[in-house]
């Protein structure tokens, strides 16, 4: 319920609080398992493969409640000056970003298991 | 005669004990039968799975694993001085022991929330690990796993409450001592517990640079070199002055250069020095840095394939094997420090984490995370000796670390 809120206000709140709104919907399958993967696995070398946190702060739903979207998904996508969080946008896409951080506001996915 | 004759009469006496012995404790091991050193032994830590892998560095193979370790990502190890007993340090802040000839977990403590590594005493009766969150060191009784000292980190905040910093860097120092930085707080500590029973002693440096993000202490345990991520250089302490203090090498090396982005934290250990240079990662620079660890000085800084994460000397010093953050983790290059340049480039599998030399570096393990495998490179010609299946693994540590200063 909570995730699904969130989801319509990122819709709702998409347009007006962008100077450019993030064109097309969310990357096809075949990238949200390749942006699942970078998260728990890259990602997780500071935040954790639980992404329960260590050099930089967690990143589970509970740790994010109070956070607003727009500046999640400037931080993956630019990075944030005078931390170690480095700006992701040489490996992924805007859209990319923004999934990424709708998937941490509503608890992120396992990677599948398949092929293993 | 005699003596030949009472060695029969106790071999059967053991055999017939023995599959009792070994059948009541669960599958039967060959150290039981058959006693083995520890000297040719490793682990090799399967992330994903929260699985050790017991490795032997002579046959090159897997003897078995050891399961039930928690949450492995960024987990490292250090050594008992037997170098048959492991704790190890895993990121859900538990601290394990195991016994790598029985492969069995001994003991396990559930120490802090979120935890990075740790170091032993160099008598080996003192284990240490530094945490994030809680932000502190906890000192255990190697042998029991109790809590021996708790030193949170600390740090004033003007105008707020006093806070706790992530710790990282920390090392064992000779005399029951272990250092260690403070990453929000810009400090390096000095922890001594050489008097049982007494409250540690703590020594502390302030001021000693922007954001310490890791550490080593040199194979001789007298000089302490932290990497700074908040600037250029690098803060060292020689340890054997009569009153240490904090100094700043390799200053402006990015000589105001934009920085590159840095998708993964460097990692310092006692690793880094080759005869009397020191080999450090550059942050935000596709480099190697080379100081003369007599000198202080920059000698040389070496171009290489991506932000250096791991980079380590072979035993003898004669080599120095990089491995790289993302989006360059399929390569590992190697440094001839003689020529002071990249001889070789390697891709032995996607996503490089880690390397460790064999004892004397004839071999190299390295771990390729998303090929599942651990790979077993000749140093000498750079041939591949052997390919093991492991699933997702990451850092690799052999035995013989137990008889090192640092590591």
């Amino acid at each position: 319920m909570r995730a699904l809120l969130l989801t319509l206000c990122i819709l709702l709140g998409a347009g007006a609080a962008r100077a450019q709104p993030i064109p097309g919907a969310q990357p096809e399958a075949a990238r949200r398992d390749a942006l699942v993967r970078i998260v728990r696995q890259d990602c997780g070398s500071c935040h954790g493969m639980r992404l329960t946190g260590g050099l930089g702060p967690a990143l589970t739903r509970d740790a994010l409640a109070d956070k607003p979207l727009d500046s999640m998904v400037a931080t993956i996508y630019h990075g944030r000056p005078g931390t170690p969080m480095p700006g992701w946008k040489t490996m992924i896409s805007e859209a990319d970003a923004l999934w990424i951080a709708q998937q941490l506001f509503a608890g992120f996915p396992e990677e599948a298991k398949a092929a293993r | 005669m005699k003596a030949d004759r009472r060695r029969a009469a106790f071999g059967i006496a053991a055999a017939a004990f023995l599959p009792a012995f070994t059948g009541c404790a669960g599958t039967p091991r060959a150290a039981a039968a058959d006693p083995v050193g520890s000297g040719d032994l490793g682990l090799v830590i399967g992330r994903a799975t929260g699985t050790l892998t017991v490795v032997n560095t002579s046959t090159k193979s897997a003897l078995g694993t050891i399961e039930g370790l928690g949450d492995l990502s960024h987990a490292s190890v250090v050594y008992a001085r037997d170098g048959a007993r492991a704790f190890v340090f895993g990121r859900d802040g538990a601290l394990t022991r195991v016994n790598l000839l029985t492969r069995r977990i001994e003991a396990r403590v559930q120490q802090a929330g979120n935890s990075i590594g740790g170091a032993i005493s160099a008598d080996g009766t003192l284990v240490a690990a530094q945490n994030y969150q809680p932000g502190g060191v906890k000192v255990f009784d190697a042998r029991t796993l109790e809590l021996v000292a708790d030193i949170p980190a600390t740090y004033d905040v003007p105008g707020q409450p006093a806070q706790r910093s992530r710790v990282v860097g920390l090392a064992d120092l000779p005399g029951r001592r272990f250092v260690f930085s403070l990453f929000d707080a810009d400090q390096i500590w000095v922890a001594d517990l050489s008097r049982p029973g007494a409250p540690p002693r703590v020594t502390r440096f302030e001021k000693v640079g922007r954001q310490p993000y890791d550490a080593l202490v040199t194979p001789d345990g007298r000089h302490y070199i932290a990497g700074l991520f908040g600037e250029d250089g690098l803060a060292m302490i020689d340890l054997w002055e009569r009153e240490p203090r904090v100094r700043r090498i390799l200053a402006g090396y990015g000589r105001g250069e934009q920085p590159l982005p840095v998708f993964k934290m460097p990692h310092l250990r006692g690793w880094a020095v080759a005869g009397r240079h020191a080999y450090l990662p550059a942050i935000g620079r596709h480099e190697v840095l080379v100081v003369d660890t007599e000198s202080w000085r920059e000698v040389a800084r070496i171009a290489v394939a991506g932000q250096p994460v791991f980079v380590m000397a072979q035993p003898d010093g004669r080599q120095v094997w990089v491995n790289f953050a993302v989006p360059d983790y399929h390569r590992v290059q190697v440094i001839d420090t003689q020529r002071r340049a990249v001889v070789k480039t390697l891709e032995p599998g996607a996503a490089v984490l880690h390397m460790e030399f064999t004892p004397r570096g004839e071999a190299v393990w390295i771990s390729s995370r998303d090929a599942n495998r651990v790979s077993v490179i000749d140093t000498g010609d750079y041939s591949t000796l052997a390919t093991l299946p492991v699933e997702a693994p990451s850092g690799i540590f052999f035995t013989s670390r137990a008889a090192r200063v640092g590591l």
